[in-house]
This record gives C-alpha cells, sequence and structure tokens, in this order.
C-alpha cells in the first residue's frame, strides 16, 4: 500500500473502532448515567445526542491544546490534569450554554435542557483523558495523541455514543408494550436489553483485527 | 436543625434505604466496569469511600462561606483534589491495581454519587452526620459492587482469586465466561434490580409491583 493510503486507513481504524468496537455505552461502561435516565424518549436522545457530539469534540480540541502546551512541558500533568480537564469541560458546556442563547435561540430550545447535565457526563471526561493523555488507553490501533488523531478518535466516541442511545431510546418505546414478568418491569428489564445489545456489539470485536 | 438525627441513622440509611447503586440509580458506570473481580472492588470501595468522606466533611465544613452561584465548581475542585490524592497513592504503591482500574480512577470525580452527596446532603447539614452519610454511602456503593463482583468472578471463571490467593476454586472447565465479559455485567445487575422489586413488593404487599 502506499504511505498515505496507509495512514487514511489507520485513521479510518480509528474511528470504527472508537465507535464500534470499543464503544463508550456498551462495552466500556461508560456514560451509563445519563443513558439509562434519558433514554425513555426518542426525541430527548436525540437531542442529547447532539448535544454531546458538539461538547465532547470542543472539550478535547481545548484540553489537548492545554495538555500539549501548558500541563505536559511544565511537567505538572499527573497532579492537575484532572482538575484541569474538568474545569475546561464545565467552563466550555457553560460558554457554549451562552453563545447558543445569544446566537441561536431554537438551537437552545433543542439542546439548553441538556447542556447542564453533559458536564457531570463520565462521558465527556473519559473522552477528553483517553484522547489527551497517553497512558490509559487499551485500543489495539497505532494512536500517537496528534491532534488530528485526537479529532477523530473523540469524533467516533461521541458518535457511537450519540448511536446507542438513539438506537435504545428506539427500542426502549417498545418495552413499554412488552408483556413483561412483574418484577423486570422498568429498570432491570432496560439492562437485560442493553445486555443483548452490548453482545451484538460484541460481534465488532476482532473485526480488521481490531 | 429542627428534627433530631442519629449519626447511625444515617448510616444505616445510606447502606440500604437510599442505596446509590440500586434505588438512587447513581454511580453505575463504574460499578459495572469494575466488578470483573473481587480485588478490584476492595480497592474501588475503599477509593470511593476516601473521597466520599473526606469531600463531604471539607464541604460540610467551609458550607457557610461558600457563595451560592459559585457551589457546584467549588464542589468539583474539591473533590478532584481528593480524586487526585487517591490517583497518585494507587500509582505509587499499587501499580499493578492501578493499571486494571484505568480510568475510573479518574472517572471518581464525574462519578454523580459524590458530587450528589455533596450538593443534596453536605452542603446543608452538620460535619458528624455528613461524614456519617460519606461512610453509608460509600459501603452502599461498595456492598453492591462486592455481591457483583463475587457472582461474576465465580460464574465466570470459577473461582475467586484475592491478593494472589486463591479462595474458592470449582475447576475451571465449563464455566459460563459471559457473566464476566461485557453483557453478563448488564445481566447481573439486572438481576439484582429485580430481586429488589420483588424483595420490596413482598414487604408492602398492597402497593403492588412495577415503577
Amino acid at each position: 500500500m502506499a504511505p498515505d493510503m496507509n495512514e487514511a486507513w489507520r485513521y479510518f481504524l480509528l474511528f470504527f473502532g472508537a465507535v464500534l468496537v470499543y464503544n463508550f455505552i456498551l462495552i466500556r461502561f461508560i456514560g451509563l448515567c445519563p443513558f439509562f435516565g434519558i433514554s425513555n424518549r426518542l426525541e430527548t436522545s436525540i437531542g442529547m445526542g447532539i448535544s454531546v457530539v458538539f461538547v465532547m469534540v470542543m472539550a478535547t480540541s481545548v484540553s489537548w491544546v492545554v495538555w500539549n502546551y501548558v500541563l505536559d512541558p511544565l511537567g505538572v500533568g499527573d497532579f492537575l490534569y484532572i482538575p484541569a480537564f474538568i474545569l475546561i469541560i464545565a467552563s466550555l458546556v457553560q460558554f457554549v450554554e451562552m453563545v447558543i442563547k445569544k446566537t441561536s435561540p431554537p438551537l437552545y430550545k433543542a439542546m439548553g435542557i441538556y447542556l447542564p447535565l453533559i458536564t457531570t457526563n463520565c462521558a465527556v471526561l473519559a473522552a477528553v483523558i483517553e484522547s489527551v493523555r497517553p497512558g490509559f488507553f487499551k485500543m489495539n490501533i497505532a494512536y500517537n495523541h496528534t491532534f488530528p488523531e485526537a479529532l477523530v478518535f473523540t469524533i467516533g466516541v461521541s458518535l457511537g455514543f450519540a448511536l446507542v442511545l438513539i438506537l435504545f431510546s428506539a427500542m426502549r418505546e417498545r418495552l413499554d408494550l412488552a408483556p413483561v414478568p412483574k418484577f423486570f418491569c422498568g429498570i432491570p428489564i432496560a439492562f437485560i436489553a442493553a445486555a443483548l445489545y452490548s453482545l451484538a456489539f460484541m460481534g465488532f470485536t476482532g473485526m480488521f483485527g481490531l | 436543625m429542627g428534627d433530631r438525627k442519629s449519626a447511625t441513622g444515617e448510616l444505616t440509611n445510606g447502606l440500604v434505604r437510599s442505596n446509590p447503586l440500586l434505588v438512587l440509580m447513581v454511580g453505575l458506570c463504574s460499578a459495572l466496569a469494575v466488578s470483573t473481580k473481587v480485588e478490584n472492588c476492595i480497592f474501588m470501595g475503599v477509593a470511593v469511600i476516601f473521597v466520599l468522606v473526606c469531600s463531604n466533611v471539607i464541604i460540610s465544613l467551609i458550607r457557610r462561606f461558600i457563595p451560592d452561584q459559585v457551589r457546584i465548581p467549588i464542589f468539583i475542585v474539591i473533590i478532584a483534589s481528593f480524586v487526585t490524592i487517591v490517583d497518585l497513592t494507587l500509582k505509587g504503591y499499587f501499580k499493578p491495581v492501578y493499571d486494571r482500574l484505568g480510568v475510573w480512577i479518574p472517572l471518581i470525580v464525574v462519578n454523580c454519587i459524590i458530587l450528589a452527596r455533596a450538593e443534596g446532603y453536605a452542603s446543608q447539614n452538620r460535619v458528624r452526620y455528613a461524614a456519617m452519610d460519606g461512610i453509608g454511602i460509600g459501603l452502599g456503593y461498595t456492598a453492591v459492587i462486592l455481591i457483583m463482583a463475587v457472582f461474576r468472578e465465580l460464574m465466570g471463571t470459577g473461582q475467586i482469586v484475592l491478593f494472589e490467593k486463591t479462595i474458592i476454586n470449582f475447576g475451571t472447565s465449563s464455566m459460563p465466561v459471559i457473566f464476566i465479559m461485557f453483557p453478563g455485567a448488564f445481566i447481573t445487575f439486572a438481576l439484582l434490580a429485580a430481586a429488589l422489586q420483588w424483595y420490596q413488593d413482598r414487604r408492602k404487599p398492597e402497593e403492588g409491583g412495577g415503577s
């Protein structure tokens, strides 16, 4: 293969791995609280999914710059990465909320209520830590933590999150109508369904050698 | 405080009546991910109890000086400092465990349990009760992940290995490996939640099931 072809293939693998093989919700168990809390209705999960994609990509971009130009060169990364990243996320969410409120009221109406919830969504912090800070990553891909790679990885992670959220809520709406054993009503049956989803997603393991 | 509270009451409240995982349904992510091995759960439980008690005590001590508008960032910074202490301690003294727990130690900072207790309890109550509440909620969390881990490790691998000693061994030939993999976590938690609903239903038969 030509070198640039090789490069493109590597980016594809990174993206594919982030969306499906190492899916955040079903394979890594990250972000389950909003997953079970919000996936009752299709409409809300679409809103939440879009907001998560938006915030995750912005948070990773800012954190990548802060990590590579401030924390790591100064040698304080080990001590300060947790407070630094969580403050970046919290202030970014606040900032995004204000900008959207001023510039686009319809978008604010659609996304507004989900934005504060995202601050404590562990998926955002996990995505930032995994894509920015070397050492946490357990994917079977060559990943060098350059800016384009971090961007591709985060877009993949957030799209995977949104995909599962939307798929699952579509199914949960049907689950309300299904005849379920009495003690499994509500949360337990949702978990059983998630287990089946997870089983299906495990089928992606090993694809393209991932 | 108008109503009288007892410290032991706060302790058992967190353990049973408002158990963070099964009743309040917060902090699920780490519970499901960590409960593949009993040993991991012990370390994770201790880490969560430490962070929860320390942050509850500090927030309760300074609750009169925190301006209301910026309370959430202040809580998060306090919690993040204690999580950093745990992170560096585990990395320094228990490297194999740290490698296995991976991203879950820094993620304690966004564990909804801790922020929820800071916001909902510690910022309104006296230090003694806040500390007891931290211990109770932390023990409730640890108890549930330990139950899950014992079940999953026993079903998945047929043995429980604790600090490099095999404690229980069933023979490892034909065990349903699925319990130690990802779907097993969801199934185990679903069974626990269903058992809780069954138990509550039996205690108050007139109210009936469903949620």
